[in-house]
């Protein structure tokens, strides 16, 4: 299925490319059969037609159904607005610091700790108020979708954003088929549990209350732009990112794309997210990006915007939604934003 | 025990040095791209962090001096309180440039507004009061009084405690070990402890 953005002010789509023109260019990568032809084809593109480009990435370890989804993507299906503003972040960066607890609470810790997330085979139960309850393989979960890759804008709630090229399907996609009754309202993600692969949940002193919850109403999970990640740069998500399946809500602080999802349950009332059962005072349950709502330790109002140096902190003016506004700002028409933080 | 006085000397200039060295070795991970996407805030965190540890320091050179009479732990307290407030001004400074950039104006409503800044400037603010009040000439004209005064670190000590406290996010553990520490240092200061620590030497010194 593919998504149109009713309102392109911000975001548009680029130009699908032609799959022969990508695997052709795989083959050119890879050094094998069919190099000639993969040249000239690749020689003929332009280069908003080519595939992304992530030559400096390592490649991970991926599954085979893995490569074959990738290699039949969508590339760059969203892309920023104004690339000169919105520069990817390096993959070195956007695999190296990271907020995810369960393997540590610094920002380098994921990246050292995180080898040892089992993620082959994994399964997700999608349970609560569907027709389609069950226990599902991640490979089942992807196959019906189309592969995207969209590059999203992300805001930490600490005031730093980076720029990300995720790849993956649509959250409403994999909604849609569980199909939800009329119960349901909200929807709960919850991240593994397992103190043995995940150090941090071993800490005594650790004060999550292990899983990991996050929550979407039902209408914000059908949006669009919210988006399942099993992907990014072109390659499978690395363990610190959240892999296999991670959410991204572009439009909300970066706490609300819970990582390692194990299980997506349909819900009647509102999920209590692990931050909000922390300090409700500080972290709410829509955490929309918002300028005009500080944080009460910090200003929300404007962004480091990641990567930068001692001197140029390239700090910028946080948008309302992330910039995302003219696609989800209707979501919250009646709502006061600064209650609902 | 009498010291030379060429060690004494050799002794101060290399905890001047030590003192320097962590300085001297984030500098050298910043300029090889090696303290991630955000250096200023690599810097802010662990000048921050070495701040608390150099106080924590600061802090054992008296008891240290109790149990062991070694000179060489009273000659260095005073270069390490200078040490703790060059560190927690550099802290400060690390916020302003590289976490507001330079907003002068977000300082003043920063300081106005958020209680964990507060209470970081006030514990800064006392170590400057201590560290202008640290030489020979501000110890004389306080007589009696001046060791009234240094007692301020105590506090210091509580404030810098609070100020980590409210910007822990997740895992207490850290903040856990410091307050500790802090509160292991602030009870060997209670009288009857204190009055101890010789008696704790002379026994050592018997089973030696």
């Amino acid at each position: 299925m593919l998504i149109k953005i009713a309102k392109p002010s911000d975001l548009h789509e680029s130009e699908v490319t032609p799959e022969s023109i990508y695997l052709s260019r795989r083959r050119f990568m890879g050094g094998l059969a069919g190099l000639g032809a993969g040249l000239a084809l690749a020689g003929n593109a332009t280069a908003q037609e080519q595939p992304s480009d992530y030559a400096d990435v390592p490649e991970g370890d991926a599954p085979e159904w893995f490569k074959a989804k990738r290699d039949a993507a969508e590339w760059q299906a969203i892309v920023p607005s104004d690339p000169s503003q919105d520069k990817m972040a390096p993959f070195a960066d956007a695999s190296g610091y990271n907020n995810f607890f369960e393997f540590g609470t610094g920002k380098s810790d994921p990246a050292r700790k995180a080898g040892s997330l089992i993620t082959q085979p994994w399964s997700v139960v999608i349970d609560g108020e569907v027709n389609n309850a069950g226990r599902f393989a991640l490979e089942d979960i992807a196959k019906p979708s189309q592969f995207e890759e969209r590059i999203y804008r992300l805001r930490c709630v600490e005031a730093w954003s980076m720029v990300i090229p995720w790849l993956g399907i649509s959250l409403a996609d994999v909604i849609q088929r569980a199909e939800p009754t009329s119960k349901a309202k909200y929807v709960r993600f919850e991240t593994l549990v397992d103190p043995e692969q995940m150090p941090g949940q071993r800490s005594s002193f650790g004060l999550i209350d292990w899983p990991y919850v996050e929550g979407l109403r039902l209408d914000e999970a059908m949006h669009p732009l919210s988006f399942l990640a099993m992907g990014m740069y072109g390659r499978e998500l690395p363990n610190q990112n959240g892999a296999p399946l991670r959410l991204v809500v572009p439009w909300k602080y970066g706490f609300k794309s819970i990582k390692s999802i194990v299980r997506i349950s349909l819900v009647e009332e509102e999920p209590l997210n692990s931050w909000q059962q922390i300090a409700a005072n500080e972290y709410g349950f829509y955490a929309n990006v918002n300028p005009e709502v500080d944080h009460p330790r910090w200003s929300q109002a404007t962004e480091r915007r990641l990567p930068n140096s001692l001197f140029n902190t390239n700090i910028i003016d946080t948008r309302m939604f992330n910039g995302y506004g003219d696609e989800v700002a209707s979501l919250y028409a009646d709502m006061d934003l600064r209650t609902h933080y | 025990m009498p010291m030379p006085t060429y060690f004494i000397t050799l002794w101060r200039v290399g905890v001047f040095i030590s003192a320097l060295v962590p300085l001297g070795w984030w500098s050298l991970q910043v300029a090889n791209n090696m303290a991630g996407p955000e250096p200023g805030r690599y810097l802010l965190l662990n000048i921050g962090q070495a701040a608390l540890w150099l106080l924590l320091l600061t802090l054992t050179l008296t008891p240290l001096t109790k149990l062991t009479r070694w000179k060489g732990f009273s000659v260095i307290r005073r270069q390490l309180g200078l040490w703790t407030l060059a560190y927690a001004f550099l802290h400060l400074m690390c916020y302003v440039l590289f976490i507001l950039g330079l907003d002068w104006a977000q300082l003043g409503s920063e300081i106005i507004k958020r209680p964990y800044i507060i209470v970081g400037m006030l514990a800064l603010l006392g170590l400057a009061v201590l560290g202008a009040t640290s030489n020979r000439w501000a110890m004389r004209k306080l007589g009696k009084r001046w060791k009234t005064l240094h007692k301020l670190i105590y506090v210091i000590l509580a404030l810098v405690l609070l100020h980590f406290l409210w910007i822990v996010r997740a895992d207490m553990q850290e903040w856990f070990l410091y307050a500790m520490a802090g509160a292991l240092l602030m009870c060997l200061r209670i009288p009857a402890i204190s009055r101890m620590l010789p008696k704790i030497r002379q026994r050592l010194k018997h089973f030696a």
